[in-house]
């Protein structure tokens, strides 16, 4: 990202130049994604999914957990905007609190699947030498075979909960990380700066910790928000298979599952939550090109 | 040579590789909560019983020894016995295998029809109209959430409009033909069997278009991307100068270059469709691998797991590794390293 600023005068207190460069980050951001409009979409989808999970309670209109047995099955209408499924709890109010299950998942996958890939990878980096040679073939192997088919497999070891299947594709995306963070740390370990550091007596722990971390994360976050659309589908898929979240839950593949015996009569019950997955990705995805594009300065001209 | 010198280090990691695999399944197997003798023996089987399995199972023995003696069954094709069929999983898969390759050949080739073209079109009409349609339909077709867009097809064209079937391979009262290839449409052809083609045709166009879809996606974006790139070089310039057509331009000067690292990506896109034809699978219930290893998952059937995850990541390192090889026939810069 630094590579993208301008520099700022040395003058400034860092205060300052902090504020200025983050409102001129915001700027410079905001005149890139002008040029695209699909990315501003995504940018919404993804405020839009954001405001369904943190203020669920508040736009639902019913508890999704609600049984009345009055109400099974019916079509969308005023009252209940998707319907409702076979016990009659209120579809709309479901998806909306399904974002936390889906979306929740689909982070804490990334999330943990990111921490632990940049420490193995910054690790095996800055330790090199046979550590990192035996590190980087493991890494190899598994990156040789089908992630997906790893993780289903692992996912019906642990047994199906969605903790176990986010845990199961967590792991099958260790590697990429890895890879990234270790390249990262070894094209740093050699900058001026950082060899400075270490004339003065800087441990490599302060080394890794101040020097290489900061300037390594850039590349490796837009890696993660690229992979996040990618991740909200397997999850949803998993579940959608019964190795994720399990049916009470609202969760998006777990109510396209249930839906699906109702497909030819109920069309709503599995097509709301369905689309509700299709426009998140979406928006990931769009985001995720969109920043992709904006710090490849081969594209940055065109 | 140089191709000798890429192909060795790509075949002792193949070797790592299957060895991995072996090393992960088993552990995985060894890892799963409750008895496998149990398993097998039942719940009311007697103490004895439950020894005799456990010594045939060769459970009683050190791990090492478990895993040499899987090994050696690995080795010559044994991948143990389903608990739900009670066959060996090895002739299952070959059983199943061939329904998923052929709706896997089938979608791979829609995606590219319809991908590559695509592709060209966005890059050439770059930011147009053209340009924002096609980035669109594969921003969705990489977002579509498979199970799901079957779901939607079925309802469509199976329910309401009633012009395609929604699952199986072949139509009711159809016998199928004997068994050549396991390709239906191959083997239907071959015996003049043009009832069964016709309706192995329409059973295979939904689930196909619905595999093909994401990967179309993939495709668009990769030739957008690298058309992008080789439009701009000196010599599509040179070509444009000297006054020749634009279409010659593109596809004899521009898009035979712009596929070459589109071979790579070939071979990761069959990841995705092996992936993708799991789910297809199971929304058409098409009696493939997909159907039999998720059937699989759901009645704990571990040996039937473990070896679709064996015959999968051997299956998919090979292709990879193919792969490899035709891109280095297919361009000479790299052939002359």
């Amino acid at each position: 990202m630094s590579a993208v600023m301008p520099t700022e005068p040395a003058t400034a207190s860092p205060a300052m130049r902090r504020a200025k460069s983050i409102s001129e980050r915001l700027l410079y951001l905001w005149y890139l994604s002008r040029r695209s409009p699909l990315t501003l979409v995504g940018a919404a989808i993804i405020l839009l999914v954001l405001f369904m999970i943190i203020a669920a309670p508040m736009i639902a209109p019913y508890n999704p957990d609600k049984v009345s047995l009055t109400a099974r099955l019916l079509p969308p209408s005023a009252v209940h905007w998707f319907g409702t499924d076979e016990v009659g709890r209120d579809l709309f109010s479901r998806v909306i609190y399904g974002a936390r299950a889906s979306c929740g998942a689909a982070f804490m996958i990334v999330l943990i699947s990111m921490l632990v890939g940049v420490l193995i990878g910054c690790f095996s980096g800055v330790v090199g030498g046979r550590v990192d040679t035996a590190i980087m073939r493991l890494m190899d192997v598994v990156l040789a075979l089908p992630a997906l088919v790893l993780a289903m497999a692992l996912a019906a070891a642990l047994g199906p909960s969605l903790f176990n299947s986010m845990l199961a594709v967590a792991i099958v995306r260790i590697p990429a990380y890895v890879r990234l963070a270790r390249g990262q740390t070894l094209s740093l370990r050699e900058q001026v700066f950082v060899k400075a550091s270490r004339t003065f007596g800087a441990s490599p722990f302060y080394i890794l910790r101040w020097h290489i971390l900061p300037n390594a994360m850039s590349p490796i976050i837009v890696q993660a928000t690229l992979d996040l659309g990618g991740v909200v589908l397997i999850a949803a898929a998993l579940s959608f298979i019964g190795l994720g979240a399990q049916p009470p839950t609202a969760e998006w593949g777990a109510l396209v599952s249930s839906g699906r015996s109702y497909m030819l009569d109920q069309w709503w019950y599995a097509t709301f939550p369905g689309l509700a997955i299709l426009i998140t990705a979406m928006g990931c995805n769009l985001v995720g090109d969109g920043i992709r594009d904006m710090l490849d300065p081969r594209l940055r001209g065109r | 040579m140089a191709i000798t010198r890429i192909i060795i280090p790509r075949l002792v990691l193949l070797l790592f590789v299957v060895l991995g695999v072996a090393i992960i399944t088993f552990t995985i197997s060894h890892l799963i909560p409750g008895d496998p003798a149990r398993m097998i023996a039942g719940d009311r089987a007697s103490a004895e019983t439950l020894e005799n399995v456990r010594r045939n199972l060769g459970l009683d023995r050190p791990v090492v020894e478990q895993f040499t003696i899987y090994i050696g069954n690995l080795l010559q094709g044994d991948l143990g016995t389903s608990l739900r069929t009670n066959r060996p999983v090895a002739g299952d898969i070959r059983t199943f295998l061939p329904a998923t390759l052929e709706l896997g050949s089938v979608a791979l080739f829609i995606a590219i029809c319809l991908g590559v073209p695509l592709g060209v079109l966005s890059a050439v009409y770059k930011d147009g109209p053209i340009d924002q349609i096609a980035r669109t339909v594969s921003v969705c077709g990489i977002s579509m959430p498979v199970f799901w867009f079957g779901l939607i097809l079925i309802y469509l064209f199976y329910a309401k409009f009633q012009i395609l079937p929604g699952s199986g391979r072949l139509a009711m009262g159809i016998v199928a033909p004997e068994r050549i290839t396991g390709f239906l449409l191959i083997d239907s052809l071959l015996q003049g069997r043009f009832d069964a083609f016709r309706s192995a045709v329409y059973h295979i166009i939904l689930p196909g278009f619905v595999l093909a879809f994401a990967n179309m996606g993939v495709i668009t974006r990769q030739i957008r991307a690298s058309m992008l790139d080789v439009l701009q070089e000196d010599y599509i310039r040179t070509a444009r100068a000297s006054g020749l057509r634009k279409r010659m331009i593109i596809f004899n000067y521009a898009l035979r270059n712009a596929l070459i690292p589109s071979i790579t990506l070939l071979g990761l896109a069959l990841g995705d469709l092996l992936y993708g034809a799991v789910l297809t699978e199971t929304i058409f219930a098409w009696p493939g691998m997909g159907t039999y290893v998720v059937t699989s998952i759901q009645t704990l059937d571990f040996p039937a797991i473990m070896g679709f995850t064996i015959v999968a990541s051997i299956g998919y390192v090979l292709i990879n590794l193919l792969v490899d090889l035709a891109y280095m026939l297919a361009d000479p810069q790299i052939r002359e390293v």
